[in-house]
């Protein structure tokens, strides 16, 4: 189900992953919503995180840093990042400033959770 | 776009975000962690710090941290030698094979625990040759090694960041002197105050019949002056002059001061001197409050010209001693006095309406009888007047009508003569 919180960041969770809509401009207010719900997901027990940029215009510096902190976060947890429907513009930055050695880029968010759970079965494959 | 362009127009579109932000007057604390956000995310730079080096102090702390493990060390201590170093230095890798110069103790004290948290640069803020703090910096999330481009950006933004940081320390010390002047002016004030409540007491205390006036006519002066409007500033002038209106009873003798009986035109010469004698006492004195020496000499101008020591008549007297003047009457007549009881309360108002015009302004007037009136009818909770003239002096339920008639009267007289004079 999805839930828009007190934040007012939409999410909504599939199984053990939550999927995280960005505003049209991630910048430090709207990024540090994202960075409270991302961390409250993880709190709750997520494994991954789907952030979804379907929205995003523009992403600044501010919100360059706050990404990388959520990656920080997530990788502390054991936990999985996906971007999805990044535009091109933000793909090429991200690829710019190194970000996409972190996370994986998706085209939509259907695509994102089969590649999470592509993920999940390789490392439960690797495990056994 | 071609990457290099792209590239500019986001590390341009980051430094005005920063210049943007170190303009900011808002929270500090935030100020700074908002820049370092920037720095860190200009170039994608996954952990950092700032941190404040005080002048003349070893201790520094930091004032922002992102991505650090939360044992790292919030303080630092620096000695002058590497206060000095690091004056000298500009981006400093904390790798030993990077280092320019020989390590500083500093690096030799924290290389390995910063090394450990990630942390590969050491960037010193200096602003006006001195060190205002250093900023830690780790690697790119590109993995890449940092480019000469890299360390202008660094360089560029640090700057701000010490310009940001020095400004507020700068508006910070400013606030603190305002601060410390504003306390060592008000305690001036208490103590000119307190000064002028002794020295009116002494005025009293020569003058055992009306021990309290200088108070009372202060006390008086000041509801009349708020009634009319007066700014706070002013009002405690007016108070003030009330208290030393009559200062120069000092040097009139204390038998004509005190004489039990209606004085002689000789005595009543020498008693007439107060006023130019509290001018000649007051003037040296460098007053907070405009014309208090003034307001004294003038207290017994009359509105008319008839009264003394120079004959003003109108506005050319003082606003503040026409004010004084009435509340040293009015005083006077609701006190008791060595030859002869206090009036009745219903006379007092008769007097006031008869010598409206003559020895008092009738703007005074119709100001101290509303003010009056506020009390009389509980407008107000604070009864100031009523408290000075006591329990039993006034009836409130005849002295109402009276008061009253008494303001109709008077507007209505000052509406008359508007009349004419236009």
């Amino acid at each position: 189900m999805e839930e828009s919180t007190g934040s007012s960041v939409r999410s909504h969770c599939v199984g053990s992953t939550a999927v995280i809509y960005a505003s049209d401009y991630l910048n430090k207010l709207s990024g540090e919503k994202i960075e409270r719900e991302c961390k409250r997901q993880l709190d709750f027990g997520c494994r991954a995180l789907v952030i979804d940029f379907g929205n995003t215009e523009l992403v600044n510096s501010i919100g360059i840093s706050i990404l990388l902190g959520i990656i920080d976060i997530a990788e502390k947890n054991g936990a999985q990042v996906v971007f999805s429907d990044v535009n091109q513009q933000t793909v090429e930055l991200f690829e710019m400033l190194g970000l996409t050695r972190h996370v994986v880029l998706a085209s939509d968010e259907r695509e994102a959770l089969s590649t999470l759970a592509r993920l999940k079965v390789s490392v439960a494959v690797m495990g056994s | 776009m071609e990457p290099t362009t792209q590239k500019l127009i986001y590390n341009f579109a980051a430094l005005a975000d920063l210049g943007e932000e170190i303009a900011n007057t808002g929270d500090f604390t935030e100020m700074v962690r908002t820049s370092l956000h920037l720095l860190l995310g200009t170039l994608a730079i996954r952990r950092g710090a700032v941190v404040e080096c005080l002048p003349d102090e070893n201790q520094s702390r930091c004032l922002a941290i992102w991505g650090l493990d939360s044992g790292f060390d919030s303080e630092f201590t620096l000695d002058p030698k590497s206060r000095d170093e690091f004056l000298t230095l500009g981006i400093l890798a904390l790798k030993q094979d990077y280092a320019p110069v020989s390590l500083s103790t500093f690096i030799d004290r924290y290389n390995t625990r910063l090394l450990e948290q990630g942390l590969e640069l050491v960037v010193p803020m200096i602003v006006r040759s001195q060190l205002t703090g250093l900023v830690l910096l780790g690697g790119k999330a590109s993995g890449q090694p940092f480019v000469d481009e890299d360390y202008a950006i660094i360089r560029a933004m640090v700057r701000h960041i010490g310009v940001g940081i020095h400004g507020r320390r700068l508006l910070t010390q400013v606030e603190q002197r305002a601060a410390e002047n504003r306390r060592l002016y008000e305690d001036l004030r208490a103590i000119y105050r307190d000064t002028v409540c002794a020295f009116a007491a002494a005025i009293d205390i020569k003058d055992k019949y009306t021990q309290g006036h200088s108070d009372r006519v202060g006390k008086y002066s000041e509801v009349i002056a708020r009634e009319l409007g007066w700014p706070d500033e002013e009002i405690e002038g007016i108070a003030i002059a009330g208290y030393l209106h009559d200062v120069g009873k000092l040097v009139v003798e204390r038998d004509i001061i005190n004489a039990p009986y209606a004085i002689d035109a000789k005595a009543s010469t020498e008693l007439n001197r107060h006023p130019n004698a509290g001018y000649e006492i007051l003037s040296p004195i460098h007053h907070p409050y405009a014309d208090i020496p003034l307001m004294a000499k003038h207290h017994h101008e009359r509105f008319d010209g008839r009264g003394y020591p120079d004959g003003l008549e109108g506005d050319q007297i003082p606003l503040g001693a026409r004010i004084v003047t009435l509340a040293d009457s009015f005083d006077a007549m609701t006190t008791d006095r060595p030859y002869k009881t206090r009036r009745p309360f219903a006379d007092v108002i008769e007097d006031l309406r008869r010598n409206t015009g003559k020895q008092f302004d009738p703007e005074v007037v119709i100001a101290f009888a509303r003010a009056l009136l506020r009390e009389l009818t509980g407008e107000v909770k604070e009864r100031r007047i009523m408290k000075i003239l006591g329990k039993n002096y006034v009836d409130p339920e005849l002295a109402v009508p009276l008061v009253r008639n008494l303001i109709v009267e008077l507007e209505s007289a000052k509406h008359s003569a508007a009349a004419i004079g236009n």
